[in-house]
């Protein structure tokens, strides 16, 4: 009975203890809150105000040195129409990167993609709607492929990615034989290939449809990885998978999708390709994937995966367009732009190494 | 009465290793059964099988008398027994509401849920507020931040809360104390008999022998992948349990298995 007795009064007395205690927790953290802090919290909460604040100083000060042959609606708007591209990979290359993987073959996949749409109209002549829709699968197939090879028979996403990357890009030039369909023959006789080079005019500004879509998407992405459970789990995926199967999400699934949906996006990217450039070339876009992962790098997302958010990749675009627009009208060497996108990518990683530690 | 869980003759091989030696367990509808068991016993393997992370070799559960057969966690979770992990499987960037309804997300209903597939964060946030509250743990001023910015005392009352909220029939909490200081193993040995007294039947696993005999009602002590006695901590000693754990004392008569 007496160790019953003590037993019981233990616990109560330390009750009495940690009901006391917390409220002095909270005074002793109001205390250290300085404004670094207060920082740190809202960036924790917001990863792309970063590249948003980046991307305004950048904006202001080639406004600034060049004035009105940079600040006009012509010109800012054709920054648009050049990180259009790119801003649709990276769209795609930002929800495989949240999953803590990344996808090299993005590249590869837009060009095989656009040489499907192109080669299915001309050289089977299917109408074009049915040859873009044929590309389409071709991108998500891909997807597909890189995504079953990920999730299921579990290789790192790099070495996929490495892999397919080298093995789609072969398949197009084998496929294409090299091959490219020019301009005219598609303005003539399939302008549907060249949908997304269509143009609104709006006072000077000038919108093609692929910035048009490059916009929705991200907007569409953002809604998606924000207001969806699909979002969610993509968040959950790419933070700890294991801790996310064992909380009852479908992992693997939820992988596959991404993927898929990267291959997607891919395709849609070589639909916009051949409205921004009219012909149908299998040597394009080499650089995509890269470009592609720097907007992301840049736009605040942690290649570590589960944190940042696809607006701040289409910031990310943006920046390193505006940098390389506003140094090619300040005259200045084009290495001074790459010189500069570098040190850009190593500040990111350095900022999302710090807002990781507001935890500790 | 009826167990709320029971095993019969579970079997578990890894290659040569038999980490289950058919094994039997009962779990009795509103106790707290502590489970027990030296390193390498197989209390994890055990565990695993009830909570669908493991599938046994040989052997059948029967969930309130029917058999059943778990492929994997999801089908446990979907059976009505919530597992608290001892990495707590939660995502740290996501906030509390995020990881409560991870992979059981609310929808609005209407268009916007059905087409849109958008999610009700204020209904979930909500019910989440309202779990944690029940619980106590009110001490945590946003449901929205995000898990890595909590203590490890209350990360592990959000992971206890979870698992209260959705377990209709079972909750197996594996180690809850392992890696909190005093005052927070304090607060989650209390929160594990709050959520006993609203009804739900609690399988514990534990090392702290002062931890497990302040709150079981009776303790499953596993030894070489078999259970080798059920004792009630009232008739025991602490040295007792850890006797039988080690071998070192023969189980006692008509408690064996």
């Amino acid at each position: 009975m007496a160790s019953n007795d003590r037993a019981t009064r233990g616990p109560t007395e330390y009750e009495s203890a940690a009901s006391t205690s917390p409220s002095a927790v909270a005074e002793f953290d109001q205390h250290h809150q300085t404004l670094v802090h207060k920082i740190q919290h809202a960036l924790h909460q917001t990863p792309s105000l970063v590249p948003l604040i980046v991307l305004m100083v950048s904006i202001l000060i080639f406004g600034i040195l060049l004035g009105s042959k940079f600040f006009s609606p012509f010109a800012l708007t054709l920054i648009l129409q050049q990180v259009q591209i790119i801003g649709i990979v990276a769209a795609a290359q930002s929800i495989v990167i949240l999953t803590a993987g990344i996808d090299l073959s993005v590249g590869a996949i837009m060009v095989l993609s656009s040489v499907v749409m192109g080669q299915f109209t001309f050289r089977y002549g299917l109408p074009p709607e049915i040859a873009v829709i044929c590309g389409l699968i071709c991108g998500t197939l891909c997807g597909y492929i890189n995504g079953f090879l990920v999730a299921v028979v579990k290789l790192p996403p790099f070495i996929v990615t490495l892999g397919m990357w080298q093995i789609i890009l072969a398949t197009n030039f084998l496929y294409s034989a090299n091959e490219t369909i020019r301009s005219q023959e598609i303005s003539e006789l399939a302008p549907f290939l060249q949908f997304f080079g269509n143009k609104v005019n709006i006072g000077g500004a000038i919108f093609t449809y692929g910035v048009i879509f490059m916009v929705v998407l991200v907007i569409v992405l953002a809604y998606c990885l924000r207001q969806t459970a699909w979002g969610r789990h993509v968040y959950a995926v790419g933070d700890d998978p294991e801790a996310a199967q064992l909380s009852g999400v479908q992992v693997k699934r939820t992988l596959i999708s991404v993927y898929m949906l990267s291959g997607l996006i891919c395709a849609f990217a070589g639909w916009a390709l051949i409205g921004r450039i009219g012909s149908v070339s299998p040597t394009s876009g080499q650089l995509a994937n890269i470009e592609s992962i720097t907007a992301v790098v840049i736009g605040g997302i942690s290649l570590f995966g589960g944190r940042g958010s696809v607006l701040g990749t289409l910031f990310g675009a943006l920046i390193v367009g505006v940098f390389t627009l506003g140094l090619r009208l300040l005259g200045a060497d084009a290495q001074w732009t790459y010189l500069l996108i570098g040190l850009l990518i190593i500040a990111a990683v350095a900022v999302d190494q710090w807002i990781r530690k507001v935890s500790v | 009465m009826e167990p709320v869980l029971k095993a019969r003759n579970l079997v578990k091989r890894y290659g040569r290793v038999v980490a289950m030696d058919h094994a039997d367990f009962e779990l009795y509808p509103g106790e707290i059964l502590a489970v027990i068991g030296d390193n390498g016993a197989g209390k994890s393997t055990l565990i695993k099988a009830l909570s669908g992370a493991v599938s046994p070799d040989e052997g059948d559960i029967w969930l309130e008398g029917q058999k059943i057969h778990f492929s994997s966690p999801i089908d446990a979770r979907n059976a009505g027994i919530e597992t608290v992990y001892q990495t707590l499987a939660m995502s740290p960037a996501l906030s509390i509401t995020d990881n409560m309804f991870m992979g059981r997300e609310l929808r609005k209903p209407g268009f916007r849920g059905k087409i849109l597939r958008q999610l009700d964060r204020r209904r979930m946030e909500e019910v989440a507020r309202e779990k944690l509250s029940e619980l106590g743990l009110l001490t945590i001023q946003n449901i929205n931040q995000a898990v890595e910015t909590l203590s490890g005392g209350q990360r592990q009352g959000v992971a206890v809360a979870r698992a209260a909220a959705f377990g209709s029939k079972v909750v197996i909490m594996d180690e809850p104390t392992a890696a909190l200081g005093v005052k927070e193993s304090r607060r989650v040995l209390e929160l594990i008999k709050d959520v006993r007294s609203r009804g739900l039947p609690i399988v514990l696993i534990s090392h702290n022998m002062p931890h497990v005999f302040e709150v079981a009602d009776r303790i499953h002590i596993h030894r070489l992948g078999k259970r080798a006695a059920v004792i009630k901590p009232d008739d025991f000693s602490m040295s007792d349990a850890v006797a039988i754990m080690t071998g070192a004392m023969d189980p006692p008569e008509g408690m064996a298995a």
